[in-house]
């Protein structure tokens, strides 16, 4: 099959929502009223066109589509190059998913610069599209450094008390991390030229060979600055800071996509690139996640606070997406197993997939019960269910989601994830398997405090229901993680050759 | 690059001859002006500058010119600069318009005096003899000795030009006396001639090294690097913000063409020597510059040390000692004048009558009061801390390209982990106009000029890290 598709697609998707958000800041707060409705109708075609994309794409192939490329600074050799496949496809339509409903979320909670807000969340927008569809690694860095410029604007105007500290320190963490991805980027750049053809391309970065020495140090690089994204224990400080301190939204688009680009750089750089390096640190990989699945389990148990507790499982829950991608050569040095290594890779992009629906389903509960009460203290409430009846039978789901039920999308990432890990070792299964419980444990006690019980004071017995617009969301949300958990066919179906293809790629040796 | 000696070089400093003719002819109107009239010294100054462009473009070279019995050398790159450094001077001329008037400063001797050190500029970045560097050198230090003293009724400015210009005179003395030691063991100024020689001597010659160390001691001084930044500071802070803006532009292009023309064409076979001596400097003054300027309070003296920090940057670029370092350096010279002469025009934006709007403080909620010069103030501030989409971050990364290329891993890491540092304290600027209130309400007062060329500098800030190539295709055609 043949995209039909002759113009510039994953261009549009990019600057369509830049261009919006421009608009908006030069339309300003005085005409807020039309400001939103043309934040919501770009966000809302943006979303239109990237499903495009899936009934388009083509899935008998690994190679990139939708290919688009421009000269851009012919001195570095370094091309606007667009493109996607099976694993940046599927984020692409996430981003694109989500954002309008972030711009819903805010219609009329946001009453601060309103303009502004939305205009960050556009640019926002395509500045993330452009991370997943970059092909040049010099664009690819340029628009992921460009990313938190936004990102730290939001935290920081419209963020809770101590915003300051949490936007500064999200911004230094993960700035700090990248930059030494920066430098590696540059090494390789300077390789591609004594090879002969001087590139910034992702693609001539997978061929180049590299011995295991450089291979060492560009792989620890790369883990400084995905692992931070991730993010990883022990470097996810920054992450129940900036997640308690966000507003809303900020929460939603930071747990839903931003932490995925550590992820998915892990599968885009760490392994083709270093695949010798990734096999000899796996053990590193495998045991952060680990760490991260147990511990920061136990961690969100004791949270106090719903924001943090959620922002502690989405880095328990990030933990699969880790280990689902360096089981591959765990799997690998046992017996080949190239179909373990697969289902490794799909429960990992599953995964990711799932927890942006569903981590960010779980900030908008808690963003509906913060703007009726302005509390996030979990001890602020209790009973909800009696004044919220349809707002809790939303958050039981979700809850559930979360903890892995099966029929919701949380169980399909976790489940491939743990099969895994079974073919792998026993006791890596056995770790993660905690998750099980320890998830089930936080997010249904999370619940059993808020919901459910005698209400628990004024506060929670003047709460009205949800409105149309939460419902929308809630709803859209719902049936998304539903329909993800019954037949999540469609989206294995789409990333399968590139899964196999990368498989392929990680398992032979550079050396 | 074919060598072509003219004995007759006029063709070749016309810009200069130029811009000499048109100081003195300003110093003669001048003197007849009354005291409202003195807008039209302001007026032909501009026009001179453009004249001078105008000239430097009819007469542009394809290619090295040598002229003046060696004396003197016309090169693209010499043309490019000479041109950025015309802009720079015009901007920070529009940029001051309004606080020298303010503060009694706006007088015909100012204007001659940013044309004379305009006239050191061009003959640094023309100079193919030491003599020349050195008559360049001075031409520039003293017209800006007294231009940091031109506020006569202030003591700090006063106490800050007596600064600079003992210890810039010291400086210049030590130049001179590594000139002199070269002189004594090649028999040469003249640049190439030095070339050939140092390979005749050998560049392990003791006698060489010895008068290296002082050359480097003269350029670290210029360019105001660790160790010998102190004045850098005082500087900054004490003179009259215009004068700030102005030191922190075209000398800057003067300070990168003066390690260039020594270094890179006179030295060029002792690379191995001055890279190791210009690696120590560098990082001291990244360490230096970025840890300092986290404590300060005032935004000139946090400039000035962020200048410093900037300056063990351009050095990293020049110490790689490939063509691709010194390009890459001329690259983050020309982004760094572009965004300081921007940062400088916010203070004079906020400056009002008994308000000089250079503390931190001020900053506070400017969002509030302006969100367009906000927004272009936080352009600024990425830009210089290196994030993309700003021109700053490709400055950085030729910079750390060059370094990585000649196997100075090591190097790079150590500055991108001094950027972080350096992030921190842009991001307060930020974090004070965006997310605190503002702790007044009087508006910004400043007329339509300087609003609207601050504003395309700022835009220019965003376009240029969008299509580098612009400028970056620029350096790559001088300094092929």
């Amino acid at each position: 099959m043949q995209s039909t598709i002759t113009w510039p697609i994953l261009s549009v998707l990019i600057w369509l929502p830049i261009a919006g958000g421009v608009a908006m800041l030069a339309l300003g707060d005085k005409n807020i009223a039309l400001g939103r409705w043309i934040a919501l109708i770009t966000t809302a075609v943006t979303f239109g066109i990237s499903t495009l994309l899936w009934t388009e794409f083509d899935t008998t192939t690994a190679a990139m589509q939708f290919v688009e490329e421009r000269n851009w600074i012919l001195l570095f050799n370094s091309y606007y190059a667009l493109g996607v496949d099976g694993i940046a496809m599927p984020l692409v339509v996430l981003t694109a998913f989500i954002t309008p409903l972030v711009v819903i979320s805010a219609w009329t909670v946001i009453e601060k610069r309103p303009a502004q807000y939305y205009a960050a969340f556009l640019i926002l927008e395509g500045l993330m599209i452009g991370v997943f569809s970059a092909l040049d690694a010099l664009l690819f860095y340029v628009l992921w450094e460009a990313m938190l410029i936004p990102m730290f604007i939001i935290i920081g105007i419209w963020g809770g008390p101590r915003r300051v500290y949490a936007t500064i320190k999200f911004f230094l963490y993960t700035f700090l991390g990248s930059v030494f991805m920066l430098v590696s980027l540059i090494y390789m750049y300077l390789q591609t030229c004594d090879a002969g053809q001087c590139s910034y391309a992702i693609a001539d970065f997978q061929r180049l060979p590299l011995g295991l020495n450089e291979q060492l140090f560009i792989f620890v690089a790369f883990l400084a600055a995905f692992a931070v994204k991730v993010p990883m224990w022990p470097v996810h400080t920054w992450l129940p800071d900036a997640h308690v301190e966000a507003p809303t939204g900020g929460s939603v688009i930071l747990a839903a996509i931003m932490l995925k680009m550590g992820g998915y750089g892990f599968l885009r750089f760490s392994l083709p690139i270093t695949p010798d390096a990734s096999d000899t640190l796996d053990w590193l990989v495998i045991s952060l996640s680990l760490i991260a699945v147990v511990y920061i389990g136990f961690v969100a148990l004791v949270q106090q606070d719903m924001k943090k507790l959620i922002a502690y499982s989405s880095i328990a829950h990030m933990g699969f997406v880790t280990l689902g991608s360096f089981l591959t050569f765990e799997l690998m040095s046992v017996n080949g197993d190239t179909r373990g290594a697969a289902m490794g890779i799909d429960g990992a992009m599953v995964q990711m997939i799932s927890h942006g629906l569903i981590s960010g389903a779980m900030f908008f509960c808690v963003g509906v019960l913060y703007d009726r009460v302005h509390s996030r203290e979990i001890n602020s409430y209790g009973g909800v269910v009696n004044t919220m009846p349809i707002f809790a039978a939303f958050m039981v789901l979700f809850a559930m989601a979360n903890s892995g039920l099966p029929a919701t999308s949380g169980f399909v990432g976790e489940f491939l994830v743990l099969i895994a890990s079974f073919r792998a070792d026993f006791w890596y299964a056995f770790l993660a398997g905690m998750t099980l419980i320890l998830g089930a444990a936080y997010t249904l006690w999370l619940v059993k405090r808020v919901v459910f019980g005698p209400i628990a004071n004024h506060h929670v017995a003047e709460l009205q229901d949800v409105n149309g617009r939460e419902l929308l969301i809630l709803g859209v949300l719902a049936i998304a993680v539903l329909a993800l958990g019954l037949w999540p066919a469609p989206l294995l179906d789409v990333m399968r050759p590139t899964v196999e293809n990368l498989v392929q790629q990680i398992t032979v040796s550079k050396l | 690059m074919e060598a072509v000696v003219t004995n007759f070089g006029m063709q070749a400093a016309a810009a200069e001859i130029f811009l000499l003719t048109a100081v003195c002819v300003i110093l003669l109107v001048d003197v007849f002006l009354k005291d409202e009239q003195r807008w039209i010294t302001y007026a032909l100054s501009l026009l001179t500058l453009v004249g001078a462009a105008f000239v430097t473009v009819h007469f542009a070279v394809d290619t090295r010119v040598i002229a003046f019995e060696g004396m003197f050398i016309a090169d693209p790159m010499g043309d490019v600069l000479k041109l950025f450094s015309y802009g720079t001077v015009a901007v920070s001329l529009l940029y001051s318009r309004e606080y020298l008037e303010r503060n009694g400063l706006f007088r015909g001797e100012y204007f001659v005096l940013a044309l004379v050190a305009l006239l050191g500029v061009m003959v640094m970045v023309s100079a193919g003899n030491l003599l020349t560097v050195y008559l360049g050198v001075e031409l520039l230090s003293l017209s800006l000795y007294a231009m940091v003293a031109f506020d006569r009724d202030s003591g700090i400015a006063a106490e800050s030009a007596m600064k600079y210009f003992v210890l810039g005179a010291i400086a210049s003395g030590t130049l001179l006396y590594g000139f002199s030691i070269l002189y004594g063991v090649t028999g040469t100024l003249q640049l190439d001639e030095l070339a050939v020689a140092v390979r005749e001597v050998g560049p392990g010659n003791i006698g060489l090294i010895f008068g290296l160390a002082f050359v480097i001691v003269g350029i670290a001084f210029k360019f105001g690097a660790v160790p010998f930044h102190m004045w850098v500071p005082d500087v900054y802070h004490g003179a009259p913000t215009p004068v700030t803006l102005f030191i922190g532009a075209a000398p800057k292009i003067a300070s990168f063409v003066l390690a260039i023309r020594v270094l890179a064409e006179g030295l060029d076979a002792m690379v191995a020597s001055w890279q190791s001596m210009l690696i120590a400097i560098s990082v001291l003054s990244m360490i230096i510059g970025n840890v300092v300027a986290i404590a300060q309070t005032n935004l000139k003296r946090m400039l000035a040390y962020s200048t410093i920090s900037h300056v063990g940057f351009i050095l990293l670029g020049i110490l790689a000692g490939t063509n691709d370092g010194y390009r890459a350096s001329m690259f983050y010279t020309l982004t760094y004048v572009i965004t300081s002469v921007g940062s400088f025009g916010m203070i004079l934006l906020l400056s009002r009558q008994g308000f000089e709007g250079d503390q931190l403080e001020d900053f506070k909620g400017l969002h509030r009061k302006s969100p367009w010069f906000a927004a272009v103030m936080m352009m600024l501030m990425f830009s210089t801390a290196g994030v993309p989409p700003f021109v700053g971050f490709w400055a950085k990364l030729a910079v750390l390209g060059a370094v990585v290329d000649v196997g100075l891993v090591w190097l790079a890491a150590v500055a991108v982990l001094l950027s972080v540092v350096a992030a921190f304290y842009y991001l307060r600027i930020i974090k004070l106009m965006y997310f605190d209130e503002p702790t007044d309400a009087v508006d910004i007062q400043a007329g339509g000029t300087l609003r609207a060329v601050l504003s395309a500098n700022g835009v220019a800030v965003l376009a240029l890290g969008i299509f580098p190539s612009l400028l970056l295709d620029l350096c790559a055609r001088v300094l092929p």
